[in-house]
Order: structure tokens, then C-alpha cells, then sequence
């Protein structure tokens, strides 16, 4: 364990992670010594060209993923410590997904697959399946809640992924794109909701993403770069944070990543 | 997380009754060509199933099944009754004259004689007629589909006559005896009066049949016989089987039904198997998303286990309905009578359904279990 890392209000501590994929000469580095931390209450944003490793960090994050080195700590619980069982039962707990694809199952209604994660976790259906309408109303899906995924839109659809992400109160949330397949209205609203419903004190979320019209909704932006975090800004005015201190350039205008080796 | 599984498998309607169809295409396939080679080889032992006052038949010493017979002498049949454990024997006259009727038809029958006496060895089930009315002479009970063979259009009617090697004979009963391997028909008659119908012989008797005495089973008794008389003595059921593997020995039958069955339990399987092994890749997007939110392997081991019953249980009942029915409807016909489905076939079609619906799912749950839940954010 880590207890510091949440003592220090930090929901993911990563130190030099990396992460290679095959080896010998189709050996590919996809995450080169990551250091990247996302605070409880804040929304973090990871952002960068692609295939700079983005989602292969957040998999790593997720526990959906070993990575080949480095420390993660993820709420306070060093990943190395769990096996494989206890990872998922982790992850179950804590963690909601909010997929850029929605990932919902077709053949569940929007409330059934809010319950996935619940009935996971072994509540029974009906419980499960009320508390899902609940959240869905709270999202503005009450006459929606026994839709298939099919007849929704994809804002909708959207919506129902990210009541599925937050109906266990997981603490830290990781979204994959999730405004990527949406025109913008409704890409502004998914992340209004998010903002409004995903951000407390002892939750953190992570979101990776490309579209620069949601970087007003961060608190902190990750820029990626060829599997390394080359620049860490905060929109809102706050000092960058404190282990990427050595990182220059973090004001809350600059939203453009910089190689490290020309902000230092 | 049953629901989910079982939603999961019903959501597509499409892909779900393409599986089912699959599962019950070689259900159908597998039932139905087993039963036929079944019932057809059971047909080389129908006369001998059809006695069903006797337990045991008593033959010369290199008679290998019905067909082939070598007659006995008449001091035979005191040998064995003087064997210790014999509750009865008689005779058994089997015999194959060519019957003709009035209007030129003719056909080559099997021809039965029963002991005079006791008519032991005549089948049960009766048409029309009575077999009491054997005991009057020139008189024979002939099979349903032997009359319509003769006597095609015509129907059912006692009294009529036929012409068996210079004896006109009369038909005093129609009886449901089985049908034999080949098609002909099947007539019964008294052994004295057999004799006389068939062409004549130093000796003419086929088989003794007997009956052990209270407290001497059947095998004790062949046992007895065997080695008291020098004959060979067999209880029906291995009298029974010694036809049914000679006709798979010395025939092109279990050949050629066993290429067929292969090709539909491959074929089938093969389909079936193949059909849900791609169901579970088709979905394993929907699968990588339950494992990133938690779900465990072993649960999810328990939902495509669900999910391959159901459906393999489901095509099943569905595949087993169309053979019943096949069977019922197809052949209630006089030359594929008494063909059924047999529920050992059933059994057994059941034991390939479950290995074909294991395997797929056992194929299937190692894509799932080896499947990165990262693949979710590919």
C-alpha cells in the first residue's frame, strides 16, 4: 500500500511507468517512464496525437493492463500488490469505464445496462435495476430507462455509459473519449454531466480525449507524446502539480504540449 | 448475471435461431440416421423377437443367424427336453416356399411352423382372425403388409387362398408380425403343415425353442444344452445379436450408414459447434466490456456455459421434435413399419450434442479468458 499517495490527495500516482508490447525487433515502447498523477475531485485530462500511448496508459491505470515498469499506485493501493482476482474485484469496486465506442450491450435496456456493474457485484436485479432508473432520471433519461441501446442516440447512448461508470460510486472514473462520436451539443452536455455528477471530493476522473472543445471542463491537463507525458497544464489558474513541478510552462492558457527538453 | 447471459443470447434473433437451427439440424440428422441403421438391423432378428413365449433357440452347431439354417434331426428335440432345467422345448420349422395367388401374383414368404400342439412361437398382435384357427388345415395367418404385397389394393379379407407348392392353403388370419430384413411376407402355420407347403427334405427341423423350468435362467439353460447335446443353444437377445453382427460383418450396411452418420455428426457438429464458437467471438466486445467492469472469469466461464446449454438444450428439444415427427409422419407406411426412434439413439444424439456444445464452449470461453479487457478501449 500507498497511503500516502491519498494522503497526498493524489488518486493515481505513476513514476517512470513503462509499458512495451512484443519483443525483439517488433518490440514497441508504448509508455516510456510515465510520470503522471490525478488528484481526487479533479477532473484530469490526458491528451496528445495518437497512438502516443494515451490509452495504454489509462488501461495501465485500469488494471486492465501490466505495464513492464515503474510504480503505480491507484487510490492508494499499489497495483503489484493484488493478483489477479483481487485486481478485478479492485477494479469492480472502484473503478467505472466510460468507452468511447459506449460499449453498452444490445440487448439490455439502458436500466439493465446501468445494473451491470451492480449486478457484478452481486445486487440483487431488482435493487440493481431501480437504482440504475434512479441515476438514468438524474441524467435526464427517465423516459429512456427501458430503451434498448439500439433506439438511442448517441448522446443518449453516451449518457446511459456514463451512468453505468458511476452507479457502483466508484472513485475513480476513466473515460476513453467519451465526447469522440458525439456532435458537440451533445458532447458538451455529456461532459456538463460528468462535471456535475462524476467530480467530488473523493472521486477522481480521468478522461483521454482529442477534442479541444471539452478542455474548458479540466482542471488539469496531461499532454502525451511519444509514451511520455511531455507537459502538464491547468486551465483553471492552479499551480501545476507538485511532482511535475519540473515541467515549465503549465499556465492555464497553454494548452498546447512542448517537449519536455524545450520547457525545462 | 444469468439474465445478462441468456439476454445476450436471445438479443440477436437472428444468430439465435441460427444456432438453434444449427443444434437442431444435427440433432434431426443424428436421431434420424441412427434410428433407421437401428431399426434396420433390428429387422434381421424380428422373428426371433417376435417369440416371445420362448427364452431360448437351439440350432446346429454353425448356424451364425436366422437366414441360415441347417435342419436338426427329429431325435433333437427329446435330447434337449431330456436336458435338466428344460421347462419345455418344441419345434421350429423356418422355411422360404413361394406363394402365389389366383391371379398369377406371387412372392417368396418366410414360412413359420409352429408346434401343433401348443402353437408356442407365434407372434401376439393379431389383425383379423385368430391363430386358434391354425389348427384347421391348409391354413396360415399372414402378415398385414405380406397380404398387400399379394393382394395389392384389395382389402383386408379372411378366406382367401394361395397356392404354396401344390397345396392351396387359406388365409385364417392377418397378423402384425414384424417386419423381416427383406420384404416378404410373413406367414405362420402349423409345423406339420409347413413341412408339407415346402419342397420336402431328409430333415426339417429349423430351431427347437424352449422354455427354461422355474428357477433356471436362460443362460444356465443354453449352457446346459451345449454341452449336453453337441447343438448350439442361445437366449433371444444373444440369438438376436448374433444376427445383428453378422449382417454388420458379412453386409455394405454398416458401411454405408456409418459414412452417412459420420457425415452428419460432423457436418453437424462441425455447424453447430462452429455457429456458437462464433457467437461468443462475435460478441467478444460485449465480453471485454463485462471484464473491464468486474465481472470475473469464473463468472464469466458460468455465463457462456449458461448460454451453450440453453441453446444446445433448447436445439435439442427442437431437433428431437422434428425426428419424433419425421418418424411419426414419414413412417407410418407398411415398408418402413415399426421403424421408431429409439430412445438409445436419443441418448446417444444427446451425449454428441453435449460433447459438441462442451467443446464449443470450452473453445470459446479460453477466447474470452485470454482476452485482454483493454481490448474495450481498442
Amino acid at each position: 500500500m500507498t497511503g500516502a499517495a491519498t494522503e497526498n490527495g493524489l488518486a493515481v500516482s505513476c513514476q517512470g511507468v513503462r509499458k512495451h508490447f512484443g519483443e525483439g525487433n517488433t518490440r514497441i515502447e508504448a509508455l516510456r517512464g510515465v510520470d503522471f498523477n490525478a488528484r481526487f475531485g479533479e477532473l484530469s485530462f490526458l491528451v496528445g496525437p495518437s497512438g502516443c500511448g494515451k490509452t495504454t496508459l489509462i488501461s495501465v491505470v485500469a488494471g486492465l493492463l501490466d505495464r513492464t515498469g515503474g510504480d503505480l499506485a491507484v487510490l492508494g493501493q499499489r497495483m503489484d500488490d493484488l493478483s489477479d482476482k483481487d485486481r478485478v474485484l479492485f477494479r469492480r469496486k472502484n473503478l467505472g469505464f466510460v468507452f468511447q465506442q459506449y460499449n453498452l450491450l444490445p440487448a439490455l435496456t439502458a436500466a439493465e445496462n446501468v445494473a451491470v456493474p451492480l449486478l457484478a457485484a452481486d445486487v440483487p436485479r431488482r435493487e440493481a435495476v431501480d437504482r440504475s432508473k434512479e441515476l438514468l432520471s438524474q441524467l435526464g433519461l427517465r423516459n429512456r430507462v427501458d430503451a434498448v441501446p439500439s433506439t438511442l442516440s448517441g448522446g443518449q447512448q453516451q449518457r446511459v455509459a456514463l451512468a453505468r461508470a458511476l452507479v457502483h460510486g466508484p472513485r475513480l472514473v476513466v473515460c476513453d473519449e467519451p465526447t469522440a462520436a458525439l456532435d458537440h451539443a451533445s458532447g458538451k452536455a455529456v461532459m456538463e454531466l460528468l462535471t456535475a455528477n462524476a467530480v467530488r471530493p473523493d472521486r477522481a476522473v480521468i478522461v483521454v480525449t482529442h477534442d479541444t472543445r471539452v478542455f474548458q471542463y479540466a482542471q488539469s491537463i496531461a499532454h502525451m507524446d511519444d509514451g511520455q507525458i511531455v507537459d502538464v497544464t491547468r486551465p483553471n489558474g492552479s499551480s501545476a502539480d507538485s511532482s511535475l513541478e519540473h515541467v515549465a510552462g503549465t499556465g492555464p492558457a497553454d494548452l498546447h504540449p512542448r517537449p519536455k527538453e524545450a520547457v525545462s | 448475471m444469468n439474465f445478462v447471459a441468456l439476454r445476450m443470447l436471445t438479443g440477436d434473433r437472428a444468430k439465435y435461431f441460427g444456432l438453434v437451427f444449427a443444434i437442431a439440424f444435427c440433432t434431426f440428422l443424428l436421431e434420424n440416421q441412427t434410428s433407421i441403421f437401428a431399426n434396420i438391423l433390428r429387422r434381421t432378428a424380428s422373428q426371433i423377437l417376435d417369440v416371445t413365449d420362448a427364452e431360448v433357440w437351439v440350432m446346429d452347431p454353425k448356424t451364425e443367424y436366422w437366414e441360415q439354417t441347417k435342419a436338426l434331426k427329429d431325435t433333437d428335440l427329446t435330447r434337449v427336453r431330456g436336458v435338466p432345467g428344460v421347462g419345455w422345448a418344441v419345434r421350429l420349422f423356418k422355411g422360404n416356399p413361394v406363394a402365389r395367388t389366383s391371379t398369377g401374383k406371387f412372392a417368396a414368404s418366410f414360412l413359420i411352423g409352429l408346434d401343433d400342439a401348443t402353437l408356442a412361437g407365434a407372434p401376439r398382435k393379431m389383425l383379423m382372425g385368430s391363430w386358434e384357427r391354425l389348427r384347421e388345415p391348409d391354413s396360415v395367418v399372414i402378415d398385414k403388409a405380406g397380404y398387400v404385397l399379394l393382394f395389392p389394393n384389395e382389402p383386408l379379407q379372411l378366406d382367401r387362398t394361395l397356392e404354396m407348392n401344390d397345396h392351396l392353403v387359406r388365409i385364417v388370419g392377418i397378423s402384425d408380425a414384424s417386419a423381416p430384413f427383406a420384404s416378404l411376407p410373413v406367414m405362420h402355420t402349423r409345423y406339420s403343415e409347413a413341412v408339407g407347403f415346402v419342397g420336402r427334405e431328409r430333415t426339417q427341423l429349423s430351431f427347437l425353442i424352449a422354455r427354461p423350468a422355474p428357477g433356471v435362467t436362460p443362460q444356465e439353460l443354453t449352457a446346459r444344452i451345449q454341452e449336453q447335446t453337441g447343438l448350439r443353444a442361445r437366449t433371444t437377445r444373444e440369438f438376436m445379436w448374433d444376427c445383428v453382427r453378422y449382417y454388420l460383418r458379412n453386409t455394405g450396411i454398416p458401411v454405408n450408414f456409418g459414412i452417412t452418420i459420420a457425415v452428419a455428426l460432423v457436418v453437424g457438429t462441425v455447424v453447430a459447434g462452429q455457429a456458437f464458437y462464433l457467437f461468443t467471438v462475435e460478441n467478444l466486445k460485449q465480453f471485454g466490456a463485462l471484464k473491464a467492469v468486474g465481472v470475473t472469469n469464473v463468472r464469466l466461464t458460468g455465463m457462456i456455459l449458461l448460454q451453450a446449454l440453453s441453446v444446445g438444450a433448447l436445439g435439442f428439444a427442437v431437433g428431437t421434435g422434428m425426428a419424433a415427427t419425421f418418424f411419426e409422419v414419414m413412417l407410418h407406411k407398411l415398408a418402413t413399419r415399426h421403424i421408431v426412434l429409439m430412445w438409445q439413439c436419443v441418448g446417444l444424439t444427446a451425449a454428441c450434442i453435449l460433447f459438441v456444445v462442451i467443446v464449443a464452449s470450452i473453445l470459446s470461453i479460453r477466447r474470452v479468458l485470454v482476452l485482454e479487457p483493454a481490448e474495450v478501449f481498442r
